[in-house]
């Protein structure tokens, strides 16, 4: 097993329909920070490359970054890092209140199963998720989503817009076809931002068959 | 593809082997089930020793079996001479064996070889194989009983398959307590040959049954056993309880979702995508199973609460708001209008539908009729009804009965309790919908007319109106599923 970058991971997920937030590489700062002007401040910065899960436990993620300085410093300070095969990728930073989780996962029983929850950092706390086999119709979708207990937190909150379920459906049919890919061991979509109730990958992490490349 | 099973639960003739002049071996028990339940096929009983058991003449030798006259071999002979007779009984021309034997894969090494032989055998001479270490075989419909334990239930539309042979005398315990009868049942013991899955697929072609009701603990082929299913429940609804885990093994640990995978929760993603309808425990799985064989399928989930008397109303009521796929509907204008015209003022005028005692003779059986025939309403919960059986019940075993004039107030309380039952059903029927009856008098006062109307007519009485909408919310699940699936 291997897992892609970030870069690599979204751009699966993006050739499969699935919106992320908007996003860059770069190999120096300098770039980094040209790429920041181009997707706007904030934003945020990752350090980017094969086999680096969990990156906010090691320290590779700058959040909110609100000026150019901050940008450029956050850019140093991750590449003295010295990760190999690594680089550094710029992301929007995604504005709402509310997060989900979505993701993919080989179960040894029943195959290749479609997840979709409720997120943020409670998310593993809370495990108010539900699973469907994978590839899923626009029924299995909506089920899933209805039969979560915490789905009153997706309808409209504090001024927020509720959740575009047809979107999300849509989102979640559209990770049970990538699912069917052998070579796609699992997905993480964690979190998900609810921005004008459209859930929005602000991350993406995909693990893949084989030896790292 | 779908394995023919009617030589199991339709078979022409059985042989029994292991039988002998004890009446507790399990040969001697299943032949005993078998020729008291009133089989009607030829039935020959095989044993070491040559005796008469149950005015029986006990076989040692499969020679006088005449050619093509049995079907069916129930094996309760210990592992060293099944082989041998599989054998001799297939030269006899039968189809099919239940192996209640024990002493296989359940044992170890050495019994899983022998299930391997037995099981290569069978496929060598195109036999059906169920067990081994199985309890056996209720069919109603054949009159059959073949099965080493009790009990023996009545004929209905249920088809039970376990893999715990005690779930099956559990739910046929039900099946006797309610009268909502079997249409077939089997323990899958050890399963080696004949899986769960198949027996669910040959039911849902079954014509004598309606439902399938099964008890599962694990499973060695999950996807296949999901695609199956799925198509299984097309056709017939599937009520399953699941026991333990399944074997979990590993997942992919470094993502999030992988962590937040658990066995029970992909099983239960599973279950609702397959359109399985999912009970809790071994009670409520047969309630439900009962309901789907009892009640028609509504269309909607829109329910109806008709109550005499006014809590009954309010905690079903809010039973149905706590459900997951029920809707206490606005009461119709229409329908509002009507009940004005066959009650006083004082019934509550939105639903629950609750007559406040203002109604006469005729009132239910009208307002049941009506009721049930408006388009904005898919089924009905029924409460309140049992009272004037209550009355009579007390009043028949008090002193001055049956002076006074109080056999005629007997007899109308109880010709009523009949009327209220039958206007149930009938209404049911006429317009498709499903009507569910609660009291607790269905398990507190089981001789109530009213619950006996109700059992009569093959249907339950609920015992709460909590059971009544977990029942009904099951069936409105289901029908969704289906018409999205069809």
């Amino acid at each position: 097993m291997t897992t892609a970058s970030e870069s690599e991971s979204r751009r699966i997920v993006e050739n499969a329909g699935i919106p992320v937030s908007r996003w860059k590489v770069a190999s120096n700062p300098d770039e980094a920070l040209n790429a920041a002007r181009e997707i706007g401040f904030p934003s945020a910065l990752k350090l980017n490359g094969p086999s680096i899960a969990h990156k906010t436990e090691h320290g590779f993620v700058k959040l909110n970054l609100k000026t150019e300085p901050d940008l450029l410093n956050a850019a140093k300070e991750l590449l003295e890092n010295e990760v190999n095969d690594s680089n550094l990728i710029v992301t929007e930073m995604l504005s709402g209140s509310r997060e989900v989780i979505a993701g993919v996962v080989r179960d040894p029983q029943f195959g290749p199963c479609v997840m979709f929850g409720f997120g943020g950092i409670l998310a593993e706390a809370i495990a108010d998720v539900e699973f469907r086999l994978a590839p899923i119709t626009s029924y299995d979708a909506r089920d899933l989503i209805s039969s979560l207990k915490t789905n009153g937190l997706l309808e409209e909150f504090r001024g927020e817009e509720a959740l575009d379920i047809d979107a999300t459906i849509d989102l979640l049919i559209k990770l049970g076809e990538l699912a069917e890919d052998e070579q796609i061991l699992s997905i993480d979509l964690n979190p998900l931002i609810i921005v004008d109730g459209l859930p929005i990958a602000a991350d993406a992490l995909v693990e893949l068959k084989g030896e790292t490349t | 593809m779908t394995v023919d099973l009617k030589y199991l639960f339709e078979p022409k003739g059985v042989i029994v082997t292991g039988v002998s002049s004890h009446p507790g071996k399990f040969g001697s028990v299943a032949l005993h089930n078998i020729l008291s339940c009133g089989y009607e096929g030829k039935v020959f009983a095989f044993g070491r020793e040559e005796a008469t058991v149950l005015e029986q003449k006990v076989i040692t030798s499969f020679d006088s079996i005449p050619s093509n006259e049995v079907d069916l071999m129930i094996l309760c002979t210990p592992v060293g001479v099944n082989e041998e007779l599989v054998r001799r009984a297939s030269e006899k021309g039968i189809k099919a064996i239940f192996c209640a034997a024990g002493g296989y894969s359940e044992t170890g090494e050495e019994g899983l070889k022998a299930e391997k032989r037995l099981v290569a055998l069978a496929a060598e001479l195109d036999l059906v194989l169920a067990g081994p270490n199985g309890q056996g075989i209720v069919s109603p419909p054949a009159s059959l009983c073949a099965q080493i334990v009790a009990p023996y239930a009545p004929k209905g539309r249920i088809a039970v398959v376990s893999q715990s042979g005690n779930f099956v005398s559990s739910f046929l315990n039900y099946a006797n307590q309610t009268g909502i009868g079997i249409s077939r049942s089997v323990s899958a013991g050890n399963a080696a040959a004949i899986e769960i899955v198949d027996f669910l697929e040959w039911f849902a072609i079954d014509p004598a049954t309606d439902v399938a009701l099964c008890y599962l603990e694990g499973l060695e082929k999950g996807r296949d056993f999901f695609e199956r299913v799925k198509e299984i429940t097309k056709k017939m609804p599937v009520v399953l309880v699941k026991g333990g885990t399944t074997t979990g093994g590993q997942r992919a640990a470094a993502s999030h979702t992988g962590s937040l995978a658990s066995d029970s929760k992909i099983f239960e993603g599973m279950a609702r995508q397959a359109g399985i309808t999912r009970a809790p425990n071994i009670e409520s799985a047969f309630e439900i199973a009962a309901t789907f064989a009892t009640q028609p399928l509504p269309d909607g989930p829109r329910v109806l609460v008709l109550t005499t008397a006014g809590g009954w109303g309010v905690v079903t009521a809010d039973a149905i708001s706590q459900s997951s796929d029920l809707v206490l509907t606005p009461l119709p204008r229409d329908l509002e209008e009507t009940i004005n015209e066959l009650l006083p003022p004082r019934w509550s005028k939105n639903n629950p539908i609750d007559l406040a005692g203002g109604e006469t003779r005729d009132t239910i059986p009208e307002l049941l009729s009506t009721a049930s025939k408006h388009p904005e309403i898919d089924s009905i919960i029924q409460l309140g009804l049992g009272i004037q059986g209550n009355t009579a019940n007390l009043v028949k075993n008090g002193k001055f009965y049956p002076e006074h004039g109080l056999e005629r107030i007997v007899n109308f309380h109880e010709h009523q309790e009949k009327r209220y039952a039958e206007a149930s059903v009938e209404a049911s029927l006429a317009s498709g919908k499903p009507i569910l009856v609660a009291s607790e008098l269905a398990t507190t006062q089981p001789n109530n007319p009213m619950v006996r109307n109700i059992r009569d007519l093959n249907r339950l009485c609920y015992a709460s109106a909590d059971r009544a909408v977990s029942a009904l919310n099951h069936l409105v699940r289901y029908s969704s599923w289906r018409n999205q699936s069809n």
